[in-house]
């Protein structure tokens, strides 16, 4: 047995679902696609006395677009988001073939994905890039979180222990918008050990409307390189200007060393990264994202 | 406390009591005596326990056996047909695209999933889907080889 003795329960209603997590004083943990959990599981990282399996929970597996919002339910595997991006968004498709492997993606959810808040994973970085939403269900009712008031720290989001996140919602990138993504990392499928997102949009051949940026890899949480926003927005988005933007956003960045690279490599990345999707970005806008 | 769980393997039936932190490859080696899923990080990273859970590749060692309730999986150990090898294995066999064989049943398992979706990847296709899955002997060109040869093969037993 590689996992610690837990107790299991399998609700069937959201309700019975909270009520388990609160009555466990903070040692309960949510079980949806299991591909974080069950890993901390085996590790002994985390050692939970109660596993709450939402999988029996009804009406938690809606994937809609409307009016320019994607709602994802907790129980959509990322594999799904996957084949909805297919033939819907291309930045969506993108984003999501980084997301681990297949296997893994079958199983793992994107909700899942966004609270586990690994800081170098890409979900959360493009939340945070279309400022998107998590709705969360705990014994005081419902409520919503967005993006930059989720992430507190790696693994540490703004969540009750007595909380069940139930859906994500993103804001889709408007008509016209083009978008970027790039990341480093040692194998596909990796987590990335510096990454960006970007959209922006424009007004026809003139200054730049609007513009998001976030990094992954690239600190304690996924970042948004607010910086470089402020830089581009309103004005002419020369390439000196990208470059002055993504230095900028780079800049305002405090990653961390470890085995992998020094944190002076990462901040180096970064700021190529951010010039590398603010351009692809900005290439794509009008086409669509 | 152990729960019973019911789930069909390589489309046999079987019923069994679990205890929760079971995982469903410990289940599949321990419990069933299915010991070609092989258990290798025991953490999701090498892909050596990949299974079909309904037809679609999962990490058996990232699933609780009694996620698997009322599930039908599918182990390297039902992809022969009664006679001979799966055209994957044979290809594998072929090529030359295993050495110490630990990594290859769960190569295996996946490549039907992706066949099934690709019948004519490419190469680059094929090194991301290999992706997930380390193989510590091959340096990987013969197992790439293996899988262009299983899906040519494949898909002339398709026409």
């Amino acid at each position: 047995m590689k996992a610690a003795p837990f107790e299991y329960v399998a609700p069937v209603t959201l309700d019975d679902a909270v009520g388990a997590l609160a009555g466990e004083g903070g040692d309960a943990k949510v079980l949806a696609g299991g591909q974080s959990l069950i890993p901390m599981l085996a590790l002994r990282l985390a050692r939970p006395t109660l596993l709450v399996d939402i999988n029996h929970i009804a009406g938690l597996d809606g994937l809609r677009e409307s009016s320019g919002t994607l709602e994802i339910g907790a129980l959509v595997r990322q594999r799904r988001l996957e084949r909805w991006a297919a033939s819907r968004s291309d930045l969506f498709a993108e984003v999501l073939r980084h997301v681990a492997h297949p296997p893994i993606r079958n199983r793992g959810t994107v909700v899942g994905n966004v609270v586990h808040a690994d800081p170098a994973s890409e979900l959360p970085a493009l939340l945070l890039c279309l400022e998107g939403v998590v709705v969360a269900r705990g014994p005081r009712g419902e409520r919503t979180l967005a993006a930059d008031r989720l992430y507190r720290a790696p693994l540490t989001t703004s969540l009750g222990a007595d909380e069940v996140a139930t859906a994500v919602r993103f804001a889709l990138p408007p008509a016209g918008a083009g978008w970027g993504f790039a990341e480093v990392s040692r194998r596909h499928g990796d987590f990335a050990l510096v990454g960006a997102v970007a959209v922006l949009a424009r007004a026809a051949g003139g200054p730049v409307t609007r513009a998001r940026l976030a990094f992954f890899g690239a600190g304690g949480t996924p970042m948004r390189g607010v910086a470089a926003e402020r830089i581009l927005e309103g004005h002419e988005p020369t390439p000196t200007r990208l470059g002055e933007a993504a230095r900028a956003a780079a800049a305002a960045l405090s990653p961390d060393d470890d085995i992998h690279a020094t944190a002076a490599y990462r901040r180096r990345v970064a700021a190529t990264l951010a010039e590398r999707t603010l351009a692809a970005a900005l290439a794509r806008c009008g086409s669509g994202a | 406390m152990s729960r019973t769980i019911r789930l069909t393997v390589n489309g046999q039936e079987h019923e069994r009591a679990v205890e929760p932190r079971t995982t469903l490859a410990d289940f599949l080696r321990e419990d069933l005596e299915l010991t070609g899923t092989h258990v290798g990080c025991e953490h999701g990273v090498c892909g050596a326990c990949t299974v079909l859970l309904d037809d679609e590749p999962v990490r058996s060692c990232l699933m609780l056996a009694v996620q698997a309730d009322s599930r039908r999986i599918t182990t390297i150990e039902g992809v022969a047909p009664a006679e001979g090898l799966h055209p994957i294995q044979e290809a594998f066999w072929a090529k030359h695209g295993l050495q110490c064989g630990y990594c290859t049943p769960g190569i295996v398992m996946s490549a039907c999933a992706f066949l099934r979706e690709r019948p004519d990847p490419s190469p680059e296709e094929i090194r991301e889907m290999l992706a997930g899955h380390l193989c510590r002997c091959t340096g990987y060109h013969f197992i790439v080889e293996a899988i262009e040869a299983a899906a040519r093969a494949l898909r002339a037993a398709d026409k």
